[in-house]
């Protein structure tokens, strides 16, 4: 599925997401919510340097898949997979499980259309195996 | 019976007062979440370093998400 088309289902589907945007790891916006296109990449630069900095405050060696920054003026959601994140706003206590939900699912609709472009090789249509009639004789 | 009505008033203010406290703690408590492939998660309370590194970083994060 197209990013956009997989954000505008969110939006639909979330009502406590105010702005969502999909971006890879160079910060290439692929779709957001905001018309404007300069103001969705200052969006994805900015939840790309929020992810970047999360990377380097945690302790362990595993990956940041997901985060949850709560602030005074709403709430800053983002979910990785890969090269693809996506980064959400929300007003004052959202429901951040439902929130993770949506944007796991619509990160998971995006991701095909990324990986689709290796077509699979066709494989020759099957005959239908043919009974061999047990000889008369 | 004007006691016992005093009574009640003051329990029911008190009970008043005290989720007003405990909602407005809730709201006014910022913090960052970070959870990790192995399942493991990293709750960063407002005043330890790394939530002081990361919730500016949202704060510009949703004022540009909200600029008209």
């Amino acid at each position: 599925m197209d990013a956009q088309q997989a954000l505008a289902d969110l939006t639909e589907i979330s009502s406590q997401i105010e702005a969502a945007v999909v971006f890879d790891d160079q910060g290439k916006v692929a779709g957001s919510t905001i018309p404007h296109g300069d103001r969705a990449d200052e969006l994805a630069k900015a939840a790309a340097a929020l992810l970047a900095a999360a990377e380097e405050v945690k302790t362990g060696e595993s990956v940041l898949t997901q985060l949850e920054v709560s602030t005074g003026e709403g709430s800053v959601f983002a979910v990785r997979d890969g090269k693809t994140s996506i980064a959400a706003t929300t007003g004052g206590n959202p429901t951040a499980g439902l929130v993770f939900y949506d944007l796991k699912s619509a990160l998971r609709s995006v991701k095909p259309a990324a990986k689709s472009a290796p077509a699979k090789k066709k494989t020759a249509a099957r005959k239908p195996a043919t009974r061999k009639k047990p000889d008369a004789s | 019976m004007r006691r016992s009505i005093a009574a009640a008033l003051g329990v029911a203010g008190g009970m008043l007062a005290g989720a007003a406290f405990i909602r407005r703690q809730g709201a006014s408590r910022e913090r960052a979440d970070l959870y990790f492939e192995d399942g493991s998660m990293l709750s960063l309370t407002n005043g330890s370093p790394g939530a002081e590194r990361l919730l500016p970083l949202a704060r510009e994060v949703i004022r540009n998400a909200r600029a008209r």
